[in-house]
């Protein structure tokens, strides 16, 4: 891989063989793959040569469909987990259709990792709670944060609660991952827009969940990953219960093409998202940017 | 050991932060009540008397289609209140509720409530500011469900 | 000769100069007369350049004008900068080919010549200094970029006839250059004739000018040289106050203006194509019959719908929101995310635009009514 997510300085400009350049896609080849609901599916993906390469939970990577395209997709996997990489993509486009309906044994290209991590390593996230808030396809870049923080061995960590929300009960992703969870001393809340006869689980916002963790606000964190409007609601309504801004953090999407901040296309005002996101504080520019239109 | 209802609704978000006396007042029309999974708490066309401040468990608020049964348009926890057809004429329940488990809440009397806001100005005020508070999230949640945001079909 | 030391040369001596690249290996460019414009092309010697013609510039025109004598420098910026040297519009990145489940990849390094620039407008360096922290200075280096970028051997030419389009002096980036060049030209022609004073940058280029015929520059010419900048300085009217211009752009983003402006503006893209730090790219694929895959980086435009697209549709769908875009990416956002400012000062947006709108009246405009807001429904129509 060319660059790992430690590495800072610049990359070497004379190109050798094995370091086809930034901008070429390492061949990957599909070893696993789970359609999660009608139109999301999860890759599995090892290098057809060389090493495995390392990422931190939050950052994307940029996945080629050879012949169709590219497309920034998150890295779902969990650093537990040794093994392939997972890609959960949501067909909503050609390069995302193509690349949901590959099979075992294919070819796909990655590029990456890319961007800025969720920080589930850093000292913010050392203490006290962690609520974790997921909407839609949203928990698949949460993925692997939700599995360190709960594996998280250091004794001075709270607890962790996740609220997430889809659509209705058949589009919920990762329903293994939310129970295995739950079993490892995570408080998992899973709610629905709309739900199927039979359904006895939650049923609203995820923001009306939120009044009913128990979670310590002056010490908490708070994760959120989601659609625009959800995320500024939800960042908005953990403001209210009290959680201070500069601890809560959002992961933004614009139009990625190149991941190394070349292309131009990713830009929120200040920010060049794939360089400086996706993941961000949500405090100051963040929050203002998400209330603006056409930004 | 049970806690002293005025206890329940003084420690409930509803009322939270009120005097005393404020919440002594509403808690002389409150009485402890339990529900039984799948028991109705509340049923769609009859007189509407109670307001429920859901303590433990969960309650879904329902609507029932020949069709498709009872459909749960939202659940309501711990915290939440439900049943807010005994505020305003003709005091009808429009949905029903019903527990999902065990459910454990405080049922206030609303003819009661009514008369108490009726004698006192400041009370009926505030139940009002409260009521409506809770009314003004439900409502914005539901109309933000309605723009189907984890929706499949939009890029289509 | 060492760095900072200065010689004369006649029309020989750059004809020499250019020789003298080319026989070093240098592919040497300059600007010549193409299209009815200047612009930039492969240059043999002096002649090849625009010799006795002018540009006459306003917004929304440009024409040249071939006119007597032997100045070759006599213009101030053509439409087409020297980005498209190092970031061409169109570039392959890498071609692929899948069979079975082999893939077998090339990505090309141009293995072309060293570039040699003869005639780089003070500009067009500060311009090329910009686009340097973009695409050589991050975390990343971007190999195409850096290939021809690193080693391309800059002779520049101080600019003694800027266009009416032109305000450099605002943001300090001309008429005259003090970095960034390996040779600086200042072109002379007066009552002692038609020469450069030719300063030296680096030492290669006072290797380079060892092999080209000239004398000591005198203090008459340097002091000619100082008058041509001068009377270069004078000329340049247009002004973009920059005090405090990055902040009053950032909080002017419900401004009325902006709508003012959509309603002029054709969101064509001539400004961001003929803009010299404009770097934005597509990437896209296209696979031939035969299999193979190439994937390309062409030029974009953030007045192109597509540019801010994510799936559902793009973000800046109206055109009040990508001029906004553009011009507070240049003016103040550009300080956030690379340090510096994306404008230097070449004027091209404003000639080249085809309803001639001017950046520097635009930015005036909101600084005059800094805090008016956009009628909004909140606040109900005025009566209209």
């Amino acid at each position: 891989m060319g660059s790992t997510a430690e590495s800072t300085g610049r990359v070497a400009m004379q190109r050798s063989a094995d370091d086809p350049g930034p901008m070429s896609p390492i061949p990957h080849r599909v070893v696993g793959r789970k359609v999660e609901t009608g139109d999301v599916t999860t890759l599995s993906l090892v290098p057809v040569a060389g090493e495995a390469w390392r990422f931190l939970p939050g950052q994307f990577n940029m996945l080629t469909a050879y012949g169709v395209g590219e497309a920034a997709i998150s890295v779902c996997s969990s650093r537990r987990e040794v093994g392939p990489f997972r890609h959960t993509v949501r067909d909503v486009g050609p390069v995302t259709a193509a690349l949901c309906r590959s099979t075992v044994g294919d070819i796909v290209g990655v590029r990456g990792p890319f961007g800025t991590s969720w920080g589930v390593d850093d000292s913010l996230l050392a203490t006290g709670d962690v609520v974790v808030v997921a909407g839609g396809i949203g928990l698949a870049p949460l993925r692997g944060a939700i599995d360190d923080l709960v594996h998280r061995t250091d004794a001075a960590g709270g607890r962790v609660f996740v609220v997430s929300g889809a659509r209705e009960p058949a589009q919920v992703i990762f329903a293994d991952d939310l129970e295995a969870w739950r079993r490892d001393g995570a408080e998992i809340a899973v709610t629905v827009d709309m739900a199927p006869t039979g359904w006895r689980g939650h049923v609203g916002l995820v923001t009306s969940m939120l009044s009913e963790i128990d979670f310590d606000p002056s010490t908490s964190s708070a994760l959120i990953c989601g659609p625009e409007i959800m995320m500024r609601l939800t960042a908005r309504a953990l403001v209210d219960r009290g959680i201070d801004p500069g601890r809560i953090r959002v992961s933004l999407e614009r139009n990625m093409q190149c991941g190394l901040g070349w292309c131009g296309h990713c830009q929120l005002g200040p920010f060049l998202l794939c360089r400086d996101g996706p993941v961000l504080p949500y405090a100051g520019a963040v929050a203002q940017l998400l209330s603006e239109r056409e930004r | 050991m049970m806690r002293p209802v005025a206890e329940l609704v003084a420690s409930h978000p509803l009322f939270a932060g009120l005097p005393e006396g404020t919440t002594a007042e509403i808690a002389a029309c409150a009485r402890n009540v339990a529900f039984l999974p799948g028991e109705l708490v509340l049923a769609e066309g009859q007189p509407a008397d109670t307001l429920f401040l859901v303590r433990r468990g969960r309650v879904a608020i329902e609507i029932h289609a020949p069709d498709r049964g009872s459909i749960v348009v939202e659940t309501v926890g711990p915290g939440g209140a439900v049943g807010w057809s005994w505020m305003f004429p003709p005091y009808r329940w429009q949905f029903d509720a019903r527990a999902l488990g065990p459910v454990g809440a405080v049922a206030i009397d609303a003819t009661c409530l009514r008369a108490k806001a009726d004698a006192d100005d400041a009370l009926g005020r505030l139940l009002v500011t409260r009521v409506a508070g809770v009314l003004l999230q439900r409502l914005q949640a539901t109309r933000i469900r309605l723009l189907d945001l984890y929706g499949t079909d939009r890029a289509r | 000769m060492r760095i900072g030391s200065a010689v004369t040369i006649d029309a020989e001596g750059l004809d020499a100069l250019i020789a003298t690249l080319a026989s070093r290996g240098y592919e040497t460019k300059g600007p010549v007369v193409r299209d009815g414009a200047i612009l930039p092309g492969p240059v043999g010697g002096i002649n090849d350049l625009p010799v006795g013609v002018r540009d006459v510039q306003s917004p929304g025109r440009y024409r040249l004008e071939h006119g007597e004598g032997d100045a070759v420098f006599s213009w101030a910026v053509g439409p087409g900068s020297w980005k498209a040297e190092f970031f061409p519009p169109s570039q392959e990145l890498w071609t692929s080919t899948l069979e079975g489940d082999v893939v077998t990849s090339e990505a090309p390094v141009a293995d072309v010549a060293p570039l040699a620039i003869v005639g780089a407008r003070p500009c067009e360096l500060a311009a090329l200094a910009v686009l340097d922290r973009v695409l050589l200075d991050g975390a990343v280096t971007d190999p195409h970029y850096a290939a021809r970028r690193v080693d391309a051997f800059i002779v520049a030419a101080e600019c003694g006839s800027p266009a009416s389009t032109c305000f450099c002096t605002s943001m300090g980036t001309g008429p005259a250059t003090e970095s960034d060049f390996d040779l600086a030209l200042t072109e002379l022609d007066d009552d002692d004739g038609h020469r450069f004073v030719v300063r030296v940058g680096t030492d290669r280029g006072a290797e380079i000018l060892e092999y080209v015929p000239g004398s000591e520059t005198t203090p008459r010419d340097m002091a000619a040289r100082q008058a041509v900048l001068a009377s270069a300085t004078k000329a340049i009217d247009r002004r973009l106050e920059t005090e405090g211009l990055a902040e009053l752009l950032a909080r002017n983003l419900d401004h009325p203006s902006w709508d003012d402006i959509a309603e002029r503006c054709l969101s064509c893209g001539n400004c961001t194509l003929v803009c010299p730090t404009c770097f934005c790219s597509d990437v896209s694929d296209t696979t031939d019959l035969a299999g193979e895959v190439r994937r390309q980086r062409t030029w974009a435009s953030c007045f192109d719908l597509d540019h801010s697209y994510i799936h559902g549709g793009p973000v800046r769908s109206s055109v009040s929101s990508r001029y906004r875009q553009w011009l507070t990416h240049k003016l103040s956002t550009w300080w956030d995310q690379f340090d510096s400012s994306g404008c230097v000062g070449c004027g091209r947006c404003i000639a080249w635009c085809p309803v001639g709108i001017d950046l520097t009246v635009e930015a005036a405009a909101i600084r005059a009514s800094d805090g008016a807001l956009r009628s909004s429904p909140a606040s109900g129509r005025d009566g209209r």
